[in-house]
């Protein structure tokens, strides 16, 4: 039984997946995997000012999100607190300001559970247009700065010292996880897009040996996780967010299993 | 060599740094020409490595000048580490900062002795061939400026002699000019051009053969480094290893 809205939501989580995998690597790579989920919990904050003041809910937490980062960049040069506590300040602290002010909307009724782990129900053609179209950019735009992103990645002297201008790939690259995630919110759920973002790419660095090959095998990841966790979603009427995460754990603990026996047999 | 006729690469004036208030250079003036060898040498924290980075403009809030007239630039840092969670191989680090075909990166993996190594994992790699490796990565594209921190740390002493020669060589050939930051005092009076002695500041500078002779940089190496190195400078058909062995070129 496949309904409109499920078709909606498997377009919609393909679209998601195509752009989660290449970033997802990054976002390892870099150890950026706290910064993501940072972001994810702003993105609260941001649905709710989407509601107050009737806009697009995607645009909403992509402003949020992005003041967030410039925000988190502020408070590094104003004190010396590590960068984990200083993230998880602005995680939580953004989650309940978005939480009190959502109380005051009382007057609007709210699928709060759809917002923190995805519903495949709520994706309409506006959303899809959001993530296929946003998708793109994010997509073509980290092609344009792959080059000095991966320079940056594996020395940041040695890129600067080359002309790769990593600065401004950096820069470039926090505003597109600021856009994943606001595309990907409706599908896989507030809590649950770190997961989304890292767990394949996690599955992929278990069985690749290239950056290229990492990639791929994380868009194929995400891809396999979106699909078997949404038709899941629908069969077992779970949420959909936690049904692909955990489609996505499985894959992670197959290629754990092949992983150990591959390098057994080069023993 | 005429100096009027080869074009300035790097020019570094007055140029320090501070961090936290805490000087790490200070008052470094220089220039690199093409075809040049320029060899900074100093004691542990005495700011080479900071003083070549300010030279390739890695950073921002320095004091004075430093300014660079090419963007073909080759750099081997004296650290790099690469995480395991990053898988890449040699192939794919070669292509770091630049494009390159095939036939180029072959060219320079065979300069530096590790052809063999192309398709290996780099985390997979000894210490000294990984350093051949940002060797060749530095050197594919025909810089026109390279700075290399000290490039044969933890490279065998056959490849140590081989890197020396590939380095006077770039030099030469390509008409770069290199920066370089290196202990081997051998190397330096026998193939650079200008040496610049730093400890904080600079402390003596100029040819060979004047540094040497200079008391300040006999206090710094102490009088038997002094030596060594005047007595090398009149035979220029050998070089000495560390344990005084003698090898004769060609």
């Amino acid at each position: 039984m496949l309904n409109d809205f499920f078709i909606r939501a498997l377009v919609a989580g393909i679209g998601i997946a195509l752009v989660t995998g290449p970033c997802g690597c990054f976002i390892i790579w870099r150890r950026f995997s706290f910064f993501a989920g940072t972001l994810a919990h702003s993105a609260l904050l941001g649905v709710t000012m989407a509601v107050f003041f009737e806009i697009n809910i995607a645009f909403a937490v992509f402003l949020i999100s992005a003041s967030l980062a410039i925000i988190l960049l502020q408070l590094q040069k104003k004190t010396k607190l590590p960068n984990d506590a200083l993230l998880g300040l602005l995680a939580h602290a953004s989650l309940a300001v978005g939480l009190v002010i959502l109380g005051f909307l009382s007057s609007i009724r709210f699928d709060i559970m759809g917002l923190l782990f995805g519903d495949i129900l709520a994706v309409n053609q506006i959303d899809l247009m959001f993530i296929w179209i946003g998708g793109a950019l994010i997509i073509i735009i980290l092609k344009i700065i792959w080059k000095p992103l991966f320079a940056s990645t594996v020395n940041y002297e040695l890129a600067e010292a080359e002309g790769m201008k990593p600065d401004r790939a950096n820069a470039i690259f926090t505003i597109l996880m600021a856009a994943i995630i606001a595309i990907s919110i409706k599908i896989v759920g507030l809590l649950l897009i770190t997961g989304m973002l890292i767990i394949p790419a996690a599955m992929a660095r278990n069985i690749s040996n290239n950056p290229q090959q990492m990639v791929f095998l994380s868009v194929v990841g995400g891809l396999l996780s979106v699909v078997v966790g949404l038709f899941s979603s629908l069969e077992f009427n779970t949420p959909s967010g936690p049904s692909i995460i955990t489609a996505a754990l499985i894959l992670f603990c197959f290629s754990l299993i092949k992983f150990k026996k591959y390098s057994e047999l080069k023993k | 060599m005429n100096k009027n006729n080869k074009k300035t690469l790097v020019k570094v004036e007055k140029a320090g740094l501070k961090i936290n208030g805490k000087s790490l250079v200070d008052g470094v003036s220089f220039e690199v020409r093409q075809g040049e060898i320029v060899t900074l040498i100093g004691p542990n924290g005495s700011g080479k490595s900071t003083t070549a980075k300010i030279a390739l403009g890695i950073h921002n809030n320095i004091e004075g000048v430093a300014k660079k007239f090419t963007d073909k630039i080759g750099y081997v840092p004296q650290k790099i580490s690469i995480d395991w969670t990053l898988p890449i191989r040699v192939i794919d680090f070669m292509f770091l900062t630049n494009d390159l075909n095939n036939e180029q990166i072959n060219v320079a993996l065979n300069l530096t002795g590790v052809e063999h190594l192309k398709q290996k994992n780099v985390s997979d790699l000894s210490g000294g061939e990984f350093q051949r490796v940002l060797i060749a990565r530095a050197i594919a594209k025909k810089p026109e400026f390279l700075v290399l921190d000290e490039p044969v740390q933890g490279v065998d002493f056959k490849g140590e002699i081989a890197i020396y020669e590939l380095i006077k060589k770039i030099s030469e050939e390509f008409n770069c000019g290199i920066l370089l930051i290196s202990h081997d005092l051998h190397m330096v009076m026998s193939a650079t051009d200008y040496v610049i002695c730093l400890n904080g500041h600079v402390c003596c500078s100029g040819k060979p053969h004047v540094v040497a002779q200079d008391n300040r940089y006999k206090e710094l190496f102490g009088d038997r480094a002094s030596k060594v190195l005047t007595l090398y400078e009149h035979k220029h058909d050998h070089t000495h290893s560390q344990d005084g062995t003698i090898n004769r070129k060609q």
